[in-house]
Parts: structure tokens; C-alpha cells; sequence
């Protein structure tokens, strides 16, 4: 049976603005390809350990030592809005 | 027509060493080319033709000196998702239409410094997700073979580039078949390395745990010799390995394989294959038979919930690696009442389908009350899937299936069905799960005429073997066919 989700709540916290339209083709679609991707659920048992990466490698280290890094210019080069050379965006919190 | 740009780089290079070309000669060629046909293949999203011929007359002057790298004069064309400082890099998205990325990804930077010539950047699946290059925001890419047909995807544009002879070399990436499927569909070689063998720096991540940097080329032998110029560890990228670099091309061999111990993958052989990818695979595998392998049946069995697990772990990734295009430091920007729904507006309008399916499908699978469900199990999954590998290598050097189900399919024909399109990479995906590497080459044409692609697996950083195998494949089979594009 496809799965059901809360379409509005997922939206939301993927800060992802969806149409009408949208939003009731993506409820269907995800409950199908969630429907066959919950299959992992029949073989993966409680003495499996998962795998995050298949080439593990821990603590890769390299000296500390000041480099060159992006110039402030190209930094900002790309960014839709500048304001003192920072990033400018909206209000973020709410002024009384 | 034939032309300088039809040739393979490894004839390219000797004539360039025995001074019967120039490398403006072959880039010359080459735009030409892309002039003759890319206003119907489209596998350009932007062309850079005068950095080519500044790259080529500073490779003529290398090769003129007499110092010259393997990969020096050879015009190549870059997947956009590839960065290349002051070339703009869109991944195929509205959100980076016009993203010019301050810094080079190293795999580029490694091929520049050794004379290598940029043509452009290619078309691609938005953000590397699809399998048919339909997903790019700015138009799909049309098969060399057959115009009305799919390049497959993610890196369609690098494949068809090769294939029509607009670049004699590409780099593509490869996250669950996005440089071996699009190889086959497009009758060119397609190599995924081992995860990590060569460094991420500027691939614009999809799914950081999956991604590598491939190659699209016209022989093994190419493939050697590039991924010889990019492999290796590289300080920007924590997950690059060491090793590789030199040397590939030099363990090609003389086509002797004698004894190698070659696995047929049981699964790879079911229902869903079409009877032409069957009978042109099983050809292959009867000529690795002749080439005195031993060849023997193995089985991956959860080689079916490897699809399942991919579409969890891949979409989980690329919900936090695409939660930076947020409209404040590179990108579209929609303005909104607030930050926060501005960066909602932002990512609405700036993501296409297929890209907003794969960021809720990976915020649901990532989120409170569903995590182990989904992601947790998933990664359980994949453990199983690097145990299969593991345990076929026991027995076999070398494993051999099918590369797609299919041939290339009709432009339209899967839009409408992400899971039909999501199976078109059933058998790549085991390979980008367990870090493996493998290798596309073509091996016949269905009854449409289309390629047909074989694909070679082998244990981690185990290239040589790989390499070897499939030079010595390719020899065998001597697939000289050419797209329909080129013959008119």
C-alpha cells in the first residue's frame, strides 16, 4: 500500500515552497517510491551494522598552517544581494 | 564524415608526439564539430572556444618543448557540476543559471596543468538526478543514434559529446550510474573509479558518500590514460585516496587474460532485459570465454534491495547538501516577507521536479519518528550489499553484467514514472553502494541499431584488473560501429 505522508509538514521543514498542484502529485509519487524503498525493512536485521561511507577513513589530518583563501571579492561575487561587503537578506527577527 | 575529432586521444597523442597534428589543429576539429551537430545533440550547456585555442597553442608549445603529459592537447568537455573558476557552472538548475565559481575542481585543475584543453561544459541531469538527461532545466540532450532517443543520464551531454565526436574525451560523475549508463546508451566507454580515487573538490555535491568523478572516452586505453592524469590524494577532499596516479595505461597488458576468473552476475539476467542487451552481453561474456577466462555464475542477492536502498541514502544526502541553496551566498533569489520565505520561495522556483521529489523524499526519510525506518534500515542494506561483493570476489576477479536494461528509450517515454526511470539503474547502483569500481564498454547493437553496453566490476582500487579485462574485451569484440548522426 503506498505510504502516506504529511506533505505540508516535510514542505516545511525543507523550506521548500510547493503549488497547490504540486504538492498533490509529490503526496502520490512519494507514497509509491516509499512504498518500494521500504522493502529495505525485510532484510535488514537488528545484527546488521549500517555503513555510512564504503571506503571508511578516520581522522584525516593535515598541519594547521595559515593558506591563501578566497578573496573577500570573489567571496561575495556571486551572492544576490551585498550590503559592506557581507551577504545582505531579509528580516530575520521579528522587531517589536 | 571523419575527422581529426573521430580519433581516440591515446592517436591523437602519438600523432601529436610524431608532429603530424597540432593540438589547434584537433580543437579546430572539434569546434567545428560542435558547430555541425550541436544545434541537434544540444550536449553543450556552454561552450568555451576561446579558452580551447589558448589551451591548445599553450599545448602545442608544451609538446613542442617536448615535456608534454599524456592528456597535453586533448580537447575535453566537463559535466556542469564540475566547478571551473570564471566558467559558469550551473549543474543543469535554474538555482546556478548564473553561478561562476571562484575556484577550480581538482580533477580539472590537475588536467589544465598538464596542457589539457577545456571545449566547454556539458549538459546534464539537474544536479546529476536522473537517468535520462530529461531533468536539466535547460532542455534535454538528443541521442547521436537516434536524435528522438535519450542520451540516458545524469552526464548525457559528456556521453554524447563523445559519442558525436564534439570532445574526444569528458569527465562526467557517477552516483549510481551516471557515467556507465549513459556510456552504454551512447555506445562509448564510461568508468566509474573506486569511491574516492579521485577527489570531489568541486564536484557540487549530489550524495557526498556515492558521488566520483568518471570518464567518458572512445577506448579503454583512454580511459587509462585519463584517470591516470586525475586519480590520486588530494588535500581538499578528506575522503580522496591514495595511489593510483600513474600507470594505467602501462598495465593495460597485451590482451593476455588468460585464467582470470570472471563472474556472471545471476540477477543481472532476469526479467526486464531486453532480449537485444541480453544476446549482445551474453556475446561478450562467450568472448571472455574465448580469451581463455574462466568463467563461472555468481550471485549478489540483494541486488534488489540495493535500488531501494539508493533511493533512500541518495535523496537523504542530497537534502543536506542542497540545503545551502538558500538564496544568500551564490544563486536565484525569489525575495519573500522573511528569510524564511524567501529561501522557500527560493528553492520553489529554483528546483525543478525531480530534484524537489528527491529533497522531501530525503526529508522525510531523515526525519523525527521515520529515520530508522528508512535511512537507518537503508544503511543496514548496504552493508549486505558490500557483503555480496566481498564474497564474490572470493571466487571471481572481475564480475560481468549488463549495464542498463535497455537500450536508449524515446525522449517523454519514462517522465511520468520516476520508479520506471529509477530501475533504469538497477544494475549500476550495487557499485556506487559498495565504493567499487566499474566499467561500461559497448558490445553490439540491439534490433534498433542502438549500443549496447557490458559492464565490468571490480574489488576496491582495483582498476588494474578492471582496466585490463576490458581492454583485452574490447579488443575481442572490435566494436567499430558509428551513431547514425555521423554517417549522414
Amino acid at each position: 500500500m503506498p505510504v502516506h505522508i504529511d506533505i505540508d509538514h516535510v514542505a516545511r521543514l525543507a523550506r521548500l515552497h510547493l503549488s497547490e498542484e504540486e504538492r498533490a502529485q509529490l503526496t502520490a509519487q512519494l507514497g509509491v517510491i516509499l512504498e518500494h524503498a521500504a522493502k529495505v525493512g525485510e532484510v535488514a536485521t537488528a545484527d546488521v551494522p549500517p555503513t555510512a561511507w564504503a571506503v571508511p577513513r578516520a581522522n584525516v589530518l593535515r598541519p594547521d598552517e595559515p593558506r591563501p583563501s578566497l578573496s573577500t571579492a570573489d567571496a561575495l561575487a556571486n551572492a544576490p544581494e551585498v550590503e559592506d561587503d557581507r551577504f545582505r537578506v531579509p528580516r530575520i527577527v521579528e522587531v517589536e | 564524415m571523419t575527422d581529426l575529432c573521430d580519433l581516440t586521444a591515446s592517436e591523437l597523442g602519438d600523432m601529436l608526439r610524431a608532429g603530424e597534428t597540432r593540438s589547434s589543429e584537433i580543437t579546430e576539429a572539434c569546434i567545428r564539430r560542435i558547430d555541425a551537430v550541436d544545434g541537434r545533440v544540444a550536449a553543450f550547456l556552454t561552450r568555451t572556444d576561446e579558452m580551447a585555442r589558448e589551451g591548445a597553442a599553450r599545448a602545442d608549445a608544451l609538446l613542442a618543448a617536448g615535456e608534454a603529459p599524456a592528456v597535453a592537447g586533448i580537447p575535453l568537455a566537463l559535466k556542469d557540476v564540475l566547478t571551473t573558476r570564471g566558467v559558469r557552472t550551473s549543474c543543469g538548475s535554474r538555482i546556478l543559471e548564473r553561478y561562476v565559481p571562484p575556484y577550480d575542481c581538482t580533477p580539472w585543475s590537475r588536467l589544465a596543468a598538464a596542457g589539457s584543453v577545456l571545449l566547454g561544459k556539458t549538459n546534464c541531469d539537474e544536479f546529476a538526478m536522473g537517468s535520462s538527461n530529461e531533468n536539466s532545466a535547460f532542455g534535454p540532450v538528443h541521442n547521436p543514434w537516434d536524435l528522438d532517443a535519450v542520451p540516458g543520464g545524469s552526464s548525457g551531454g559528456s556521453a554524447a559529446a563523445v559519442a558525436a565526436g564534439e570532445a574526444i574525451w569528458a569527465l562526467g560523475t557517477d552516483t549510481g550510474g551516471s557515467v556507465r549508463q549513459p556510456a552504454s546508451l551512447c555506445g562509448v566507454v564510461g568508468l566509474k573509479p573506486t569511491y574516492g580515487l579521485v577527489s570531489r573538490y568541486g564536484l557540487i555535491a549530489f550524495a557526498s558518500s556515492l558521488d566520483t568523478v568518471g570518464t567518458f572516452t572512445r577506448s579503454v586505453r583512454d580511459a587509462a590514460v585519463l584517470l591516470s592524469a586525475i586519480a590520486g590524494r588530494d588535500p581538499m577532499d578528506a575522503t580522496s585516496l591514495d595511489g593510483g596516479s600513474d600507470g594505467y595505461a602501462e598495465g593495460l597488458g597485451n590482451g593476455d587474460v588468460r585464467g582470470t576468473r570472471v563472474g556472471v552476475v545471476r540477477e543481472a539476467f532476469g526479467g526486464g532485459v531486453q532480449p537485444g542487451v541480453r544476446s549482445s552481453v551474453q556475446g561478450a561474456i562467450e568472448a571472455l570465454s574465448d580469451l581463455g577466462c574462466e568463467v563461472g555464475e555468481v550471485s549478489l542477492p540483494h541486488a534488489d534491495y540495493a535500488l531501494s536502498a539508493y533511493y533512500l541514502i541518495a535523496p537523504s544526502e542530497a537534502s543536506s547538501n542542497l540545503a545551502r541553496y538558500d538564496g544568500v551566498r551564490y544563486g536565484l533569489r525569489v525575495d519573500g516577507r522573511d528569510s524564511v520565505e524567501m529561501m522557500a520561495r527560493t528553492r520553489g522556483a529554483g528546483f525543478g521536479p525531480e530534484v524537489k521529489r528527491r529533497i522531501m523524499l530525503g526529508t522525510y526519510a531523515l526525519s523525527a519518528g521515520y529515520y530508522e525506518a528508512y535511512y537507518g534500515q537503508a544503511q543496514k542494506v548496504r552493508t549486505l550489499v558490500i557483503r555480496d561483493y566481498e564474497q564474490a570476489f572470493e571466487g571471481f576477479d572481475v564480475l560481468v553484467s549488463p549495464t542498463s536494461p535497455t537500450t536508449a528509450f524515446r525522449i517523454g517515454e519514462r517522465a511520468d514514472d520516476p520508479l520506471a526511470m529509477y530501475l533504469s539503474d538497477v544494475f549500476t547502483i550495487p557499485a556506487n553502494l559498495a565504493g567499487v569500481p566499474a566499467i561500461s564498454i559497448p558490445c553490439g547493437l540491439d534490433e534498433a541499431g542502438l549500443p549496447v553496453g557490458v559492464q565490468l566490476t571490480a574489488p576496491i582500487l582495483g582498476e588494474r584488473d578492471l582496466l585490463r579485462v576490458a581492454h583485452a574485451l574490447e579488443g575481442a569484440l572490435a566494436f567499430d560501429a558509428r551513431p547514425g548522426l555521423l554517417e549522414r
